[in-house]
């Protein structure tokens, strides 16, 4: 309705993410591949010490979430705060810096971390000279986002915009405590905290980068482009709002189920256990409301990729989120934990969620940000979705049979109470499936190259003549 | 913790756990101005519109239930700041528990070995299959699965002994760890007689090497290396200092390695296990070593 009377919205940061959601996420899944092949072929990249597994995990990781997951969220919530606040972003100047310094830090990440220059924090291995740099972008990007919801014309405030708000402010919160460092040299810091305390602010950190970056970031998305895409109205107003709320109070609390019988004090490990349970029904009010807003137009899923997509990415969710409350029970844990099942656990939150819904997302909005109809092919987006897909479920069955074994290869015992298994026996039982894994990781990659060619014909066609005049 | 963070801990924990109650209270009741005709909310978000759908049933029972559980959970577990629960339990008193179970049943196992000497032993299939188990699950990281050694760390399937292969001896290495240390000499000697050292070493084991630096390389060592390795190089077990004739070699047999070796010397450290494995396991696991090189 308002696509014919936007003409000052800033589509050129938006482009410009959009753009390199696809290039980082060719990247960092590249990495990946390389790295799932490495633990195929352990000496694939034997003796060159900048492509050892220790490096490129770090990079691959950072890859993904940060400048692949990091760009969709930038490119979709600037888009999404515009559209449905009917404000321009404040300020264009402001939104090249945060397009720009955000593109700066994930080269140098790509420097540094190859470089072996690391505070050894999982998720958060840059050095404090980057680390400051994130802050400064990020409470750039952070005025500009909540300045263009206060200058909004909409009356209230639509629901993909409190995730993107809880998203962006908690992020910021959780990268100034957990990144605080002594530094020693320009390359090299020492964490302010130590032992114990030091753990737990890491996992603190670890699992609500997993809780506002993966999560409540992505719900934003999707509040936004599956009413979009699907032309529905969104399932029920009163479930986003008790989703939301319990969803970012509860957050908070995981972290600890990754210190599960560790020398982190007990209380801290049940709360930790109790409320990651208690996290299950609101991380469903998101499934529920994104997948019910389907109801009436079932139909258009079989003929209509983009909303297999996001459908498929909500189901994705509904299991990861129902899989890891699962896992924090500490009975549960004893077996699945420093096993690949945590892997599979991550990556079908990973790919099956968080690329999924970003890739239709992006599918619904490159062609409209580059004042086009459609995508070039909507054929080659089937292919990318059915190649994605079957991605998906050969990683994460390979690595949940892979864990489960492990799991109880580790634990099983003679009849004298000795171990029946060495760990190499484990390893050795393992390796089919990190062929499998190597497998399903290279298709999804096939994928992403499929939709670059896709996006590549669709920004090259250039405007159509009528949808020109629509900015 | 304190009494102040102890009740941190509560009233958050409360706060949390009541407000999604709240939450759900507030909602179910929760009533907007839809509009008539199409059953939405009446908010429009570029073209977005809401419907308000009562909260699914079974969702809410769900929960419910995880609410229910959780207060259930912090009544009987720690959990409330310094609360320890109803049950008392805690993550060492588990361990304690389970190590204890695994003490009763497998204990006497173990210990109905322990009067038999391990020479005898060693002929007993059952216990060296015992003690080949826990050899494999203990001291392969260092020694390998099959007890061959690795780079640094002893072949131990062999007839030569750093520290002595008599099952005391054996037993003793396993109990009370062994720390083997060689100085190094580069600050000591030249270039030239390391050379000269590694050739006459060389010699010892029988290799083809250069005669009259290793005649030089001789006297160098009768000053510097017999007070450990013994002036006929045999080595001395009681130091761990090795047999430097017998062609078998613990850091690598090339030149470079040897002359490694004496530039910068050796640390090696073997841990003690007496603690860990208990005196039947290590009387097991002694007479599976003592089977390697002795049964036949």
């Amino acid at each position: 309705m308002s696509e014919n009377n936007s003409p000052t919205y800033n589509y050129r940061v938006v482009r410009q993410f959009s753009i390199m959601t696809v290039v980082w996420g060719i990247v960092g899944m590249l990495v990946g591949v390389i790295i799932a092949a490495q633990l195929f072929w352990p000496d694939l990249t034997y003796g060159i010490e900048y492509l050892t597994y220790g490096r490129l995990r770090p990079l691959h990781t950072n890859a993904v979430i940060f400048a692949f997951g990091g760009s969709a969220l930038m490119a979709t919530s600037l888009y999404v705060v515009q559209r449905t606040c009917q404000a321009p972003l404040i300020s264009n100047a402001l939104a090249s810096f945060v397009f720009w310094g955000w593109q700066l830090i994930i080269v140098l990440a790509a420097i540094s971390l190859p470089m072996g220059w690391t505070s050894g924090k999982e998720y958060a291995e840059l050095e404090w000279p980057i680390d400051i740099l994130i802050a400064v972008v990020w409470v750039a990007y952070a005025i500009l986002f909540f300045g263009t919801v206060m200058k909004r014309k909409a009356a209230h405030i639509y629901v993909a915009n409190w995730f993107y708000g809880a998203f962006i402010l908690t992020v910021a919160v959780l990268h100034i405590v957990n990144s605080a460092a002594i530094p020693v040299s320009l390359t090299k810091s020492y964490s302010a905290y130590a032992g114990a305390i030091d753990a737990m602010i890491q996992w603190w950190y670890g699992h609500n980068a997993v809780g506002f970056f993966l999560t409540a970031g992505f719900l934003g998305m999707m509040y936004y482009y599956v009413p979009k895409q699907a032309e529905r109205p969104v399932y029920s107003y009163r479930l986003s709002i008790v989703h939301f709320w319990a969803l970012i109070a509860i957050y908070m609390w995981a972290g600890p189920h990754h210190l599960h019988y560790t020398a982190l004090p007990n209380w801290a490990q049940s709360l930790g256990m109790i409320f990651s349970l208690i996290l299950l029904a609101p991380s469903w009010g998101g499934m529920i409301n994104g997948i019910m807003t389907l109801s009436g137009a079932w139909h258009k899923l079989r003929t209509d990729p983009i909303l297999k997509f996001l459908i498929v990415s909500l189901s994705f969710y509904g299991m990861s989120t129902f899989e890891g409350p699962m896992m924090s029970i500490k009975t549960v844990n004893a077996l699945s934990h420093y096993t690949d099942w945590t892997i599979g656990h991550v990556h079908s939150g990973a790919l099956g969620w968080v690329a999924f819904v970003s890739i239709g997302a992006m599918y619904y909005m490159i062609p409209k940000v580059f004042g086009r109809q459609n995508m070039y092919s909507t054929d080659m987006i089937n292919i990318h979705f059915w190649v994605s897909t079957i991605g998906v479920v050969l990683y994460i069955a390979a690595m949940w049979i892979a864990g489960v074994m492990q799991g109880l290869m580790w634990r099983a015992v003679n009849e004298d109470g000795t171990l029946t298994y060495s760990f190499v026996e484990a390893v050795q039982a393992t390796y089919p499936y990190y062929g499998i894994r190597l497998l399903g990781g290279a298709l999804f990659l096939g994928g992403m190259f499929i939709m670059a060619y896709n996006v590549y014909k669709t920004v090259k066609a250039g405007p159509d003549a009528d949808t020109v005049k629509e900015g | 913790m304190t009494e102040f963070w102890n009740w941190w801990v509560i009233v958050i924990v409360a706060i949390n756990i009541l407000g999604c109650w709240g939450l759900l209270f507030w909602t179910r009741k929760m009533k907007e101005n839809e509009v008539e005709d199409t059953g939405t909310t009446g908010h429009v978000y570029d073209g977005i519109t809401e419907y308000n759908n009562p909260l699914p049933r079974w969702w809410l029972i769900m929960f419910y239930i995880t609410l229910v559980f959780g207060v259930g959970y912090l009544i009987l577990y720690p959990g409330l700041g310094n609360n320890k629960g109803v049950l008392g339990w805690t993550q060492e008193g588990q361990l304690e528990e389970e190590v204890a179970a695994a003490k009763a049943i497998y204990q006497p196992l173990f210990d109905k070995f322990l009067k038999v000497p391990v020479e005898e032993l060693a002929n007993n299939k059952q216990a060296v299959e015992m003690g080949k188990r826990i050899f494999v699950n203990t001291c392969f990281g260092c020694h390998g699965s099959d007890a061959r050694g690795n780079p640094g760390y002893p072949n131990l399937t062999d007839k030569d002994w750093l520290y002595g292969g008599n099952p005391a001896q054996i037993k003793q290495s396993i109990v009370a760890g062994r720390v083997g240390v060689m100085p190094g000499f580069e600050a000591m000697l030249s270039a030239e007689q390391i050379d000269e050292l590694v050739q006459y070493v060389g010699q010892l084991s029988g290799n083809q090497v250069d005669a009259a630096k290793a005649e030089a390389g001789s006297k160098t060592f009768a000053l510097q290396c017999a007070v450990c390795h013994g002036a006929n190089a045999k080595g001395n077990i009681a130091l761990g200092a090795p047999n430097l004739t017998d062609d078998i070699w613990l850091h690598g047999a090339s030149s470079r390695s040897i002359a490694q070796t004496i530039r910068g010397g050796h640390n090696n450290q073997m841990p003690a296990l007496g603690d860990i494995l208990g005196e039947g396991r290590t009387h097991l696991v002694t007479t599976y070593v003592y089977s390697l090189s002795n049964s036949k």
